[in-house]
């Protein structure tokens, strides 16, 4: 997030874009939800399902899934054409806005409407309420990433915050919500193929150089190393002979199950390290035992920047132990001594090679939350990013074009399915899952059809039914919702027993390498001719 | 936003305008009882015991309903008021159970508290009582009216902070109670579980039901930490007792979450403590995970890691790093990828 959590109240607008956000990030749904009842900011959610939001929102618009650019375009057509766009942030702050002009002026909102399925003058109406209110923030989620255009999206919108010069002040920013507790943190600590700490490229010599000191080698590769998706294709092309995987299990988070489980098996050897006997675990060679959140000492960095510490509790049980104990072992016995893995001497040596990190202290962190870049200890950190000038000079405009979702619906498989969160559950349902009261709250999974679908296809509310797409099929309850608009099924992730990613198209975003759960073409199967589909993951 | 100075109880305060005369006092470390007021909520005036004095006012006036303005006077603890507080007291507890001793809030309850304080252990207003049901109609919220003192607290912290509004009051007068819409279900009403109402409940009329006889408030130590479930990053406070978490918690004002969780933070933790959870590094022998120690399994991986690295190369390893982890984890673990095995091949879900 550009912004803060706490800043989204002095928004005066906020257009929530593929955000489920009060289920999936309820914390911030909170916000949104007492900037709109406290203070009257204007609340534009834009989002092809009836999410709870759109009950506090002035303007729903109901775009077709991955139609993001179309409807943005649209939006900043009208802003351009009736001359509301920021003037003097685009000439100060910005370039590249010739040529964004140039393309944002074939989408007229009449054209907008045609792709996205919103109507011309309610992309107008939103348009204007966007670019006129004093600070308008935007709030996006995995609903703009994760397409094959994700990073169009996000460009996007990036365009439109320049625009309106929504950038660099209180209630405004372009505001991503990282869907697990440490993703940014993660991202932070290099846990990138591309980059080390504090994204700092692998492909810079001197950053490689200053590694290497500090870390005491002769040598650090310089070629960027593979994503998450392309070292599952390696694996089943037989390049990849060790695959480590620490607390993560993309059986169930992956698109299209049946080919990462391929490539599992095709993996020579395969580590993996959990809390559980993860459905991804049940393909390892060896399972190491690791230790929960609540059973060790560390931080999470959470959405919007913010360094807070993780304490111990309890202990592990049995013979667990926490991560950075197992990886130290694993160092020296390949001779590497990591010396003390402590985590306040962990963080020391974070700090000492991450700029934005600088500050960042176990004894300052015990004072509270430090939000990076904070780059030394006298620095107070930084909620708001862009304050004056970007960080990396100007604000480019990128010129977007609209283009269709990898997998459009035909008559083979006539319907679009979208994927996400449930408020109850959460990811691969590895915790909530084994949490009875959660469990009894939603105990199974359901495809969201609409109502007008459900009776072209004789569906019934509470009816067993299977989806399938292209690369596989799952059986699960269908619930009959007018939620769901014509021609769109939803289904939620968390279930191993029927799992959304059976359905998923693995297509990637060229640049982010993000794969498109957000869209697919599938068809709705009753009776007999569900006859041969069993799912048959291993549940827990 | 004006400068004022004011003096309270003899001592002289500089606040600001935007203050009420409660708050100013908590500001100064004067203490004023409240049952209704809490911080996360707009002040309601509905307890009355916050009484207070203000010189040259008409009446007695609500501590956290009024705001502060310069030159102002204010008297917490006159004989009066005293007197006062003790008979509302007095009328709240003439129909209250006295269960304490099995009471899940005992040590937690604010009513308890100031009966403590101000010595109130019976009352004079014999009457009726009510003897509502128990309603424990899901798995995580208990609500017992009884032990409701119509504070409004539960109603307004869904309304105002969760923006949802199960609960409003039902019935008149005497019969009063906190009543979701046709006394359905919590499972058939819009509750999204998140259990604001259990924090924020004074007494025991609304409580959580898995740390139900869990420990005493004394009998827990409170950890605090960040969630581990989305990036909101909420602060925690885990009530441990004897090595099991008990209940979790978060603390007002404090982090992105000021107080409020969501139904995984609040009660999504049993995971922790699952039967399922791995206790010994696994071997796979002749098809099957089978329990293994420590030495053998760390010895299996480096010999594979070692073997990878001189045959194929770095580039045939590959590591999946968590964004369930922590920074120093995920730090850890690209530094054995890049300074020990050397390879870049190293990332996480990030874009799952």
């Amino acid at each position: 997030m550009t912004n803060s959590i706490e800043d989204l109240e002095e928004a005066d607008c906020i257009l929530a874009i593929g955000s489920n956000t009060t289920e999936g990030h309820p914390i911030v749904g909170l916000r949104i939800k007492r900037a709109v009842m406290r203070d009257d900011c204007k609340l534009i959610v834009a989002e092809p399902r009836h999410i709870r939001l759109c009950y506090y929102a002035q303007q729903w618009l109901r775009h077709r899934p991955g139609s993001d650019v179309a409807l943005l375009n649209g939006m900043m057509n009208v802003i351009l054409s009736e001359g509301l766009e920021d003037e003097e942030f685009i000439r100060e702050r910005c370039e590249g806005f010739k040529e964004f002009k140039k393309v944002v002026e074939e989408y007229t909102p009449e054209r907008a409407a045609e792709i996205c399925g919103v109507e011309a003058d309610d992309i107008r109406r939103a348009a204007r309420t966007f670019a006129t209110a004093d600070s308008a923030a935007i709030v996006y989620a995995m609903g703009i990433t994760q397409h094959t255009t994700g990073v169009d999206n996000v460009l996007s919108l990036a365009n439109l915050a320049m625009l309106t010069g929504n950038l660099g002040k209180e209630g405004a920013g372009v505001n991503p919500l990282r869907g697990q507790n440490n993703v940014q943190g993660a991202c932070d600590m290099g846990a990138l193929p591309n980059v080390f700490t504090g994204y700092q490229p692998v492909t810079d010599a001197a950053v490689r150089d200053r590694f290497e000191h500090a870390w005491d080698v002769d040598y650090l590769p310089g070629n960027p190393g593979l994503t998450l998706m392309e070292m599952m294709d390696g694996a089943h092309k037989g390049d990849i002979d060790v695959l480590y995987i620490m607390g993560e299990n993309p059986v169930i988070s992956d698109p299209d199950v049946e080919h990462l489980k391929e490539a599992l098996d095709k993996v020579d050897f395969l580590v993996v390290q959990d809390i559980f006997l993860t459905e991804t675990a049940r393909y390892a060679d060896v399972v190491f035992p690791a230790a929960s959140f609540a059973e060790k000492e560390g931080t999470f960095t959470n959405t919007d920047r913010r360094v807070q510490r993780v304490r111990k509790a309890i202990e592990p049980p049995g013979e667990a132990r926490d991560d950075s104990w197992i990886i130290a072992q694993i160092a020296s016995r390949l001779e590497y001594d990591m010396g003390d893995v402590s985590a306040p001497r962990v963080m020391d040596e974070i700090a000492s090679l991450t700029p934005s990190y600088g500050g960042v202290s176990y004894a300052r962190l015990e004072e509270g939350a430090i939000t990076w870049p904070c780059p030394d200890a006298g620095h107070p950190g930084t909620p708001i990013l862009h304050i004056e000038k970007f960080t990396k000079g100007k604000g480019l405009f990128s010129p977007v074009e609209y283009k269709p979702p990898a997998e459009m619906p035909d008559e083979e498989y006539p319907l679009i399915l979208t994927t996400g969160r449930l408020l109850t559950h959460y990811h691969t349902g590895t915790m909530t899952r084994r949490v009875r009261e959660l469990d009894e709250l939603v105990p199974r999974n359901r495809v969201w059809v609409n109502p007008a679908d459900a009776e072209r296809l004789g569906v019934e509310e509470g009816q067993e039914v299977a989806v399938q797409s292209r690369r596989g099929a799952i059986k699960l309850e269908a619930r009959v919702t007018e939620k769901v608009g014509e021609g769109v099924v939803f289904v939620p992730f968390h279930f191993g027993e029927s799992p959304a990613n059976a359905l998923t198209n693995p297509a990637l975003d060229p640049v982010a390498k993000i794969p498109e759960y957000k869209v697919a073409a599938v068809r709705i199967l009753t009776g007999k001719s569900m006859a041969g589909i069993e799912y048959s993951i291993s549940t827990i | 936003m004006e400068k004022i100075h004011m003096n309270i109880d003899g001592k002289d305060i500089e606040t600001t305008s935007d203050r009420t005369i409660l708050e100013a006092a908590r500001e100064n470390g004067l203490r004023i009882p409240s049952l209704c007021n809490e911080q996360r909520m707009e002040p309601y005036g509905a307890c009355r015991i916050c009484l207070v004095e203000v010189e040259g006012a008409r009446g007695l006036l609500p501590a956290c309903y009024t705001t502060v303005t310069d030159g102002m006077v204010v008297r917490t603890a006159t004989d009066e008021l005293m007197r006062i507080r003790r008979t509302i007291l007095e009328l709240i507890l003439s129909d209250h159970p006295k269960d304490c001793m099995t009471c899940e809030s005992t040590g937690n309850c604010e009513l308890q508290d100031l009966a403590y304080e101000y010595g109130v252990k019976d009352h004079r207003f014999r009457g009726e009582e009510h003897h509502y049901e128990v309603l424990a109609d899901n798995p995580l919220i208990e609500r017992d009216y009884d032990k409701c003192i119509l504070c409004g607290r539960c109603i307004r912290i869904c309304r105002e902070v969760q923006g949802v509004g199960v609960y409003d009051f039902v019935n008149r007068g005497f019969d009063s109670v906190p009543g979701i819409p046709y006394n359905k279900p919590m499972m058939e009403s819009p509750c999204e579980f998140c259990g604001q109402c259990v924090s924020t409940c004074p007494t025991g009329a609304i409580i959580s039901i898995p740390s139900k006889g869990k420990g005493r408030t004394w009998q827990v130590e409170k950890v605090r930490t960040t969630c581990p479930y989305c990036g909101c990053g909420c602060q925690l406070d885990l009530h441990v007792r004897d090595g099991e978490i008990v209940e979790v918690s978060s603390p007002v004002m404090v982090g992105p979450g000021q107080g409020n969780l969501c139904v995984k933070g609040r009660y999504g933790y049993p995971f922790v403590h699952h039967e399922d959870r791995l206790t010994r590094p696994l071997i796979r022998k002749g098809g099957e995970l089978v329990p293994a120690g420590w030495e053998e399994a760390l010895e299996t991986v480096s010999k594979h890691l070692r073997k990878a690295m001189d045959g194929k190369g770095p580039d045939s390893i590959a590591f999946l790093s968590s964004a369930r982890c922590t920074n120093e984890e995920n730090y850890l673990l690209q530094k054995l990828a890049r300074a020990v095995v050397g390879t870049n091949n190293v990332d996480h879900c990030a874009r799952l």
